[in-house]
């Protein structure tokens, strides 16, 4: 059984029974979970976790679901891995990055929708659905495969090609619309009052977003219990980045780790940065824009959790750091080539934010810092194929081989000079 | 006439009613004729200074109003009034 009692607004207070619904009926107040967390401190220890499974169930004590229920594709418990090389290219002792593209359909949205698919299917829904930058749609695809429940998911048109096809080859109805995200989500909205469909970011939201804390508990634990110093993570909606924090404050309550003192930082893509200019500007007030990056799983203009983001940003000290196209191609290459993993797009908007905040020295050098890097470059090759030396191409001999070496060479003594 | 489409938090005030009429020339009208109508249903859209609550978004024909005119967005005959709850997605 589940410690989750009940739905609450956020913004007025006012209870909810756990349905299918995001939303307060009094102020339009985003609804979220509330648990008996009284139950849960005399229930759960290191050790019962310890115990569990090499994915996001082994917190199932913390999440809004009934295990019976659960649609498992063995998302989560994604590797930690110490950043020795990255680190020494950025002056940081003590980086760490969590790869979150090692999920079941390489992005962390597989945490997030085991949830809410699981979810989904105790509450008797046949159907899934999901408005999408892209990743989401190809995990609500996999996950209703596996539950066998109907799938569709909509995308704004001019989607990666790997998005596109990460979706339909799990059998869903794949709708491309034409218009950005914001205009799909609006869509979706509407749709969500008509259909008696689970749309996993909307009528299923309180539940769904709930998975993202997982990214707290997993660091946590596998830095033998304790927060990091420094996060450094992705911001959209700001979703992620608000439950990551709240993830490590529900460890700190339950008294699994000391306080968190954890700075919470935001990356943005400068094309697409609400949240980031807010924060320069000192206000909670978050302004919409219209996207315009290649950060394409980033580009929400219009960010549901932006003002949620900001306190965090505000209460834990952090910064918001925004960066424009050529800097997060960059950052996709410098990830890639100094320790081996090849993130998306949002995943380069992180790297070259984190450069930035250590070389303004907002990261102490000694700080313990995590990089969140949420989805794989596979899926968004078309953003830096351009930017990327093309193969030797030779006929099959020694000769052509040396030559082409040759060729190689002194291309890249020219470029140097 | 415009056209204002009732998001469903709100159908318990309007009756069940998923469409209003309005030939109100503005949105902040066509919410003061929402209000006499259906008493109650402008604390759910404004807050207290008059504006559009934080996490209210209001379009018209598509567009977000606050690319617009805000509350004092012109409403012709054949606009199109969605009113829509924020929603998260992406990260």
């Amino acid at each position: 059984m589940s410690f989750a009692k009940s739905l609450r607004c956020r913004e007025c207070g006012r209870e909810y029974p756990l349905e299918p619904s995001h939303v307060c009926e009094f102020c339009f107040g985003p609804l979220e979970v509330v648990y008996d967390y009284d139950a849960m401190h005399r229930n759960i220890t290191r050790e019962t976790i310890e115990r569990g499974p090499a994915s996001i169930w082994r917190y199932a004590d913390f999440l809004p679901v009934d295990i019976e229920y659960a649609v498992d594709i063995n998302a989560g418990y994604t590797p930690l891995i110490r950043a020795k090389n990255l680190g020494e290219r950025l002056g940081l002792t003590n980086l760490w990055i969590k790869n979150d593209c090692a999920n079941p359909t390489w992005s962390f949205k597989d945490r997030v929708v085991t949830v809410a698919a699981t979810r989904a299917r105790q509450f008797g829904f046949d159907t899934l659905a999901c408005a999408s930058t892209g990743n989401l749609a190809n995990s609500v695809s996999a996950h209703a495969a596996r539950a066998g429940l109907r799938a569709y998911v909509f995308i704004p048109s001019d989607l990666e090609r790997g998005k596109i096809v990460g979706s339909s080859v799990y059998g869903a109805t794949l709708v491309a619309v034409d218009g950005n995200y914001d205009d799909v989500n609006r869509l979706c909205s509407e749709l969500a009052d008509k259909y008696r469909w689970a749309f996993v970011n909307i009528n299923m939201r309180p539940y769904y977003a709930e998975g993202s804390k997982t990214l707290g508990y997993e660091v946590a634990e596998q830095l033998g219990w304790r927060a990091p110093d420094h996060v450094v993570a992705p911001m959209a909606s700001g979703s992620l980045y608000v439950k990551i924090w709240k993830g490590l404050q529900e460890l700190a309550r339950l008294w699994l780790i000391d306080s968190v003192q954890t700075k919470m930082s935001g990356a943005q893509a400068r094309g697409c940065s609400p949240i980031v200019t807010a924060h320069e500007h000192g206000t909670t007030n978050v302004r919409p824009v219209r996207p315009q990056t290649i950060a394409k799983s980033l580009a929400i203009g219009n960010p549901a959790d932006g003002y949620y983001a900001l306190k965090v940003m505000e209460e834990s000290g952090g910064y918001g750091v925004a960066s424009d196209d050529a800097e997060i191609i960059d950052g996709m290459k410098l990830l890639a080539e100094s320790e081996g993993i090849f993130a998306e797009t949002a995943g380069g908007v992180v790297i070259a934010g984190l450069a930035k905040l250590a070389r303004e020295g907002k990261i102490r050098s000694d700080e313990l810092t995590v990089a969140y890097i949420t989805g794989s470059g596979l899926k968004t090759q078309e953003a830096i194929e351009d930017a990327l030396a093309i193969p030797l191409h030779i006929d099959p001999t020694m000769a052509s081989f040396e030559h082409a070496l040759g060729e190689r060479a002194r291309d890249t003594a020219q470029a140097g000079a | 006439m415009a056209t204002i489409r009732i998001p469903m938090p709100l159908r318990k005030l309007t009756n069940d009613a998923e469409t209003v009429s309005s030939d109100a020339g503005s949105l902040a009208e066509a919410i003061d004729g929402l209000e006499a109508t259906y008493p109650g249903i402008k604390e759910r859209l404004c807050d207290e200074a008059g504006g559009i609550r934080r996490f209210v978004n209001i379009y018209v024909n598509g567009e977000d109003v606050r690319f617009l005119d805000n509350i004092n967005t012109r409403l012709g005959a054949n606009d199109e009034v969605s009113i829509v709850p924020a929603v998260a997605g992406g990260a």
